[in-house]
């Protein structure tokens, strides 16, 4: 017997629950840190969360009700992307257990969820010849991805994939403004916060209504949380007008990004500690006059026992703020403008306003990082430490570590991942569940007294 | 009841009395096919008619009119092509023309599309012109189960809806102001501009913004009445009718919407070699910049690949040589090994390989100019989307001189993005353009016969003597040989 069928081996006994031997045994005592596939099969194989994932996907709909779509599962489109690059597209599962042995099989890299469709995904080019099955998509989670990347403007502290605990708070902010908006604006309940695995986070948005937006309505409330109206090749980047902001981004200014921005983003990033820099701050004030002053200003070179940082914000705060400019025309909102720019989310946002875009299942493993896409607790967001997530490689030593007679909760419980699923079961996926069946309980119900009613003619 | 049916009533006759003055004719909810008789020629000239005011609808929009000046146009364009010396003929007009283009746009998705989005928009304007009492009988006429906010609520919302009045600039509410409370769903244009108060998934609706949610309730309505008439159409119309509706309709379809470009014109093939040279010598500004930024940065972020992307696939680079050419920039930034990974699934994806293997179409102006580029984004229309001082240095680069430049920038401040184009297009090339710039890939073509010309007419050491200056209308329908004047 070879290594790899032994392994299979011993999942199936896994499965049985009857789980003797441990990974232990395969792999020698100390784990190298990284990331490679015979780490992710025993990952798949003893930590991930299957069967917590087949029932959040299926929505209620493996229930036994008669309301109950035994098809919902089906039609998902799961796609993984294998070692080597290869990219199955359109897969879809029927039960707990295909799901469990196809992942654990293919050992995917990355597992990315798309929409649920008209038909069974993987069947489509069969219903494609009946003509009346138009293969489209019907339901899907509202998405949104948001990346550090796209912050590189505002950030001097890392660029591009980096990360570091000065500005992982930007997303800390984009967390809290965006959850708070989609439960007290749009009355959303099932959010799932996720760790990108590396650079960013991810948002999943799951109440029934939320997945049967249409793309429009997608695209309206990603616009709703739009401010940025430039790109690259225009100079402004964020335009309040108006008399007053919008109650959203009033609330969002006074309860999060400006205490943000003067309590971290200032000292942290030092954004007018040098000429650079101040620059830059310098040319989103719209008029020449205003901005020479401060410049002047900061071109002295003076002692201060206070933080250059905040000393040169409180004179362009006053200077801005003091009658005798009061009268120029768009300088009434520079300063939340200015704030605006440094602070608020900035999302990717095609992903959003489509149904058909692919995001990362939770709880994969990042390949760079080697990191768990684990869940982030929106109302405890700025505890959460990007360079504390687990690793795989983490996970695996203390699977090592603790011996082996167990099942496979509890095993999950002797991982640091256990927190992380508990969490995902109690605070997401069981409210999430017990509004699913309400909700297919009292649609059955109203499609049982339609039928009456047209009955009782 | 009896107050909505008085009102209805009321409705009626004074839609009647409008359009005995002459002005315009009641706004039909086209729910049902007329049971008239139509002459075979009306039906024709009618569906004409409207496309005219459809077209130019389309064009208004796609050169970012204000809603003031789409409001303006609008009324243009009913009492020009719509209105009829007889009221109720004009009603019949209104109803056989739309039925008609019905027919005609119900074929294909994009046709769908466009018809759905010029029609709506049409529909929007109208109702905006009918009075506050006539607006409420359409309401009722679309039976939407809309509830106005009662007293007590109101109070409870009213700093908030205050603060949204204020912010979009309009005056405060006053106590006996109608608000309509309506999940958010239903009004996506309003919540996409922050124009209402949300609260826990209901926005609130301000009497003068009932037209987003009447407009709303039509587009649905109208957009599943084209899937059904296109099923009659395929199924039974287009046989029974196929020697007296059928030509008429598929030539009305054609003639206004223009080629899509999607299949490079015959023996059109382009290698990867050229690919530098024709960027600079035929691309338009949005495709020139994008490229230039890819050689630049070696990379684009997803709406400039696709832009960018499907242009190159228009003007003929096969799926092979668009893998090699953003292979060649892309590996330089994210390796080859990233590059095949992440972005290679996208080509093949755009050019049908993939996915859903739908042979995409390349982007026309109305798309680039419509598009909402963000941080980090190069696509869009460099007229539109640039401030004034990047565009000048981009014209520049493709040497345009001072004056024309002025005559450019003058175009883009009064938002004729595409008229500008065909300005640049004209002072790069030193010759006219009288149909004027519609779509990335024509530019590409239309340059490249004005280059393929000159090149076969003139000597290589004769310049162009004298910059062509073209004032853009559609009068304008002057005839300049290209190379006419490099002969002398």
């Amino acid at each position: 017997m070879n290594r790899e069928e032994a392994e299979n081996c011993r999942e199936d006994m896994e499965i049985d629950g009857n789980d003797s031997e441990m990974p232990a045994q395969r792999h020698a005592d100390i784990i190298p840190d990284g990331f490679n596939a015979n780490y992710l099969k025993a990952y798949y194989g003893k930590v991930f969360p299957h069967s917590d994932i087949f029932k959040w996907m299926c929505y209620g709909h493996d229930g036994k009700h008669p309301g109950c779509d035994p098809t919902y599962l089906s039609r998902r489109e799961f796609s993984f992307t294998l070692d080597n690059d290869i990219y199955l597209r359109f897969q879809s599962y029927t039960s707990a257990y295909e799901l469990e042995s196809s992942i654990k099989e293919k050992c995917p890299f990355k597992i990315d969820i798309g929409p649920v469709y008209s038909v069974n995904p993987a069947k489509r080019h069969a219903y494609a010849q009946t003509g009346d099955n138009v293969f489209t998509p019907v339901e899907r989670e509202l998405i949104f991805d948001i990346d550090i990347t796209d912050y590189d403007d505002v950030r001097f502290c890392c660029s591009g994939a980096d990360i570091c605990l000065d500005c992982w708070p930007l997303m800390t902010v984009a967390i809290k403004v965006i959850d708070t908006a989609l439960r007290d604006d749009f009355g959303f309940n099932h959010i799932l916060w996720v760790y990108s695995g590396r650079r960013g986070v991810h948002c999943w948005v799951c109440d029934g209504k939320a997945r049967r937006l249409s793309n429009e309505q997608r695209a309206a409330i990603t616009d709703y949380f739009r401010v940025y109206k430039g790109n690259e090749n225009s100079n402004k980047k964020v335009s309040l007008v108006g008399p007053v902001l919008h109650p959203f981004l009033a609330r969002s200014y006074t309860d999060v990004l400006k205490d943000f921005f003067e309590g971290k983003v200032l000292l942290n990033q030092n954004i007018l500690s040098t000429e650079e820099k101040y620059e830059k701050i310098l040319e989103m004030i719209p008029d020449e006059s205003v901005a020479a002053e401060l410049r002047g200003k900061w071109q002295e070179k003076r002692k201060a026992k206070d933080d250059i940082n905040v000393v040169r914000w409180e004179q362009l705060k006053s200077l801005l703020y003091s009658g005798k400019v009061k009268h120029i025309q768009g300088l009434r909102r520079c300063i939340e403008e200015i704030i605006f720019s440094f602070t608020y989310p900035r999302l990717d946002m095609e992903v959003s306003k489509h149904m058909n875009h692919l995001l990362k299942a939770p709880f994969c493993v990042h390949p760079k990082t080697g990191r768990v896409c684990v869940p982030i607790d929106p109302n405890n967001c700025e505890e959460f430490d990007p360079t504390a997530v687990p690793t795989l490689s983490q996970l695996l030593q203390e699977l090592n570590m603790s011996g082996s007679r167990a099942d496979m909760d509890d095993e999950l419980d002797r991982t640091s991942l256990g927190r992380a699923v508990r969490y995902f079961r109690s605070s997401f996926l069981q409210p999430l569940l017990k509004s699913c069946k309400e909700e297919i309980e009292s649609a059955y119900n109203s499609r049982l007294q339609q039928s009456k009613n047209s009955l009782s003619w | 009841m009896q107050s909505l049916g008085t009102r209805r009533v009321n409705h009626q006759n004074d839609a009647v009395a409008v359009a005995v003055a002459g002005a315009a004719s009641p706004l039909p909810l086209y729910r049902s096919a007329p049971p008239l008789e139509v002459r075979l020629e009306d039906f024709e000239a009618f569906a004409v008619d409207r496309l005219r005011v459809l077209k130019a609808i389309s064009d208004g929009l796609s050169r970012g009119k204000k809603p003031e000046e789409m409001k303006n146009l609008v009324d243009e364009l009913l009492k020009t092509h719509m209105s009829h010396p007889k009221p109720p003929e004009a009603v019949n007009k209104d109803v056989i023309s739309h039925f008609v283009l019905r027919l005609v746009y119900c074929r294909t998705e994009d046709l769908r599309k466009w018809f759905l989005s010029m029609e709506t928009t049409l529909f929007r304007y109208r109702f905006k012109r009918e009075s506050e009492e006539a607006q409420r009988a359409l309401m009722a006429d679309f039976n939407l189960p809309y509830k106005a906010v009662n007293t007590a609520e109101f109070e409870s919302v009213k700093d908030k809806l205050g603060q949204v009045a204020r912010s979009i600039g309009q005056s405060l509410p006053t106590a006996d102001a109608i608000f309509y409370k309506v999940p958010f769903e239903d009004v996506p244009e309003l919540v996409a501009g922050r124009r209402v108060y949300i609260h826990r998934g209901n926005a609130y609706v301000a009497m003068n913004q009932v037209v987003s949610l009447v407009v709303t309730q039509f587009r649905s309505f109208l957009s599943k009445a084209l899937i059904l008439t296109n099923r009659k159409w395929t199924s039974s119309i287009k046989e029974q009718e196929k020697d007296r509706l059928t030509p008429i309709v598929e030539v009305l379809s054609t003639s206004y919407l223009g080629p899509d470009y999607s299949q490079p014109r015959e023996s059109a093939e382009i290698s990867l070699k050229d690919i530098d040279h024709l960027a600079k010598s035929s691309f338009p500004l949005c495709m020139r910049h994008l490229y230039d930024k890819l050689k630049e940065d070696h990379h684009l972020k997803h709406g400039g690949r696709m832009q960018l992307g499907l242009f190159l696939k228009g003007v003929g680079l096969k799926l092979d040589d668009a893998l090699a050419f953003w292979r060649a920039e892309f590996s330089q930034k994210v390796g080859a090994e990233r590059f095949e990974k992440e972005y290679a699934y996208n080509i093949r994806h755009n050019y049908g390989r993939e996915g859903k293997r739908t042979d995409y179409t390349p982007f026309s102006c109305q798309k680039v100019i419509s598009s909402t580029p963000g941080v980090g984004d190069h696509h869009g229309c460099p007229f539109r989307h640039f401030s004034e001082e990047n565009l000048r240095a981009a014209l520049g680069g493709m040497g345009v001189g001072n004056r024309g430049m002025d005559d450019i920038i003058d175009k883009v401040r009064n938002r004729h993005y595409q008229v500008a184009c065909t300005l640049t297009f004209e002072a790069v090339h030193g010759s006219s353009c009288d149909a004027g710039i519609n779509h990335p890939n024509q530019y590409f073509i239309d340059s490249q016969k004005i280059l393929q010309s000159k090149l076969i007419s003139s000597s290589y050491n004769a310049r162009p003597s004298r910059m062509l200056k073209t004032i853009i209308s559609l009068a304008n329908i002057s005839i300049c040989k290209p190379a006419h004047h490099v002969k002398q």
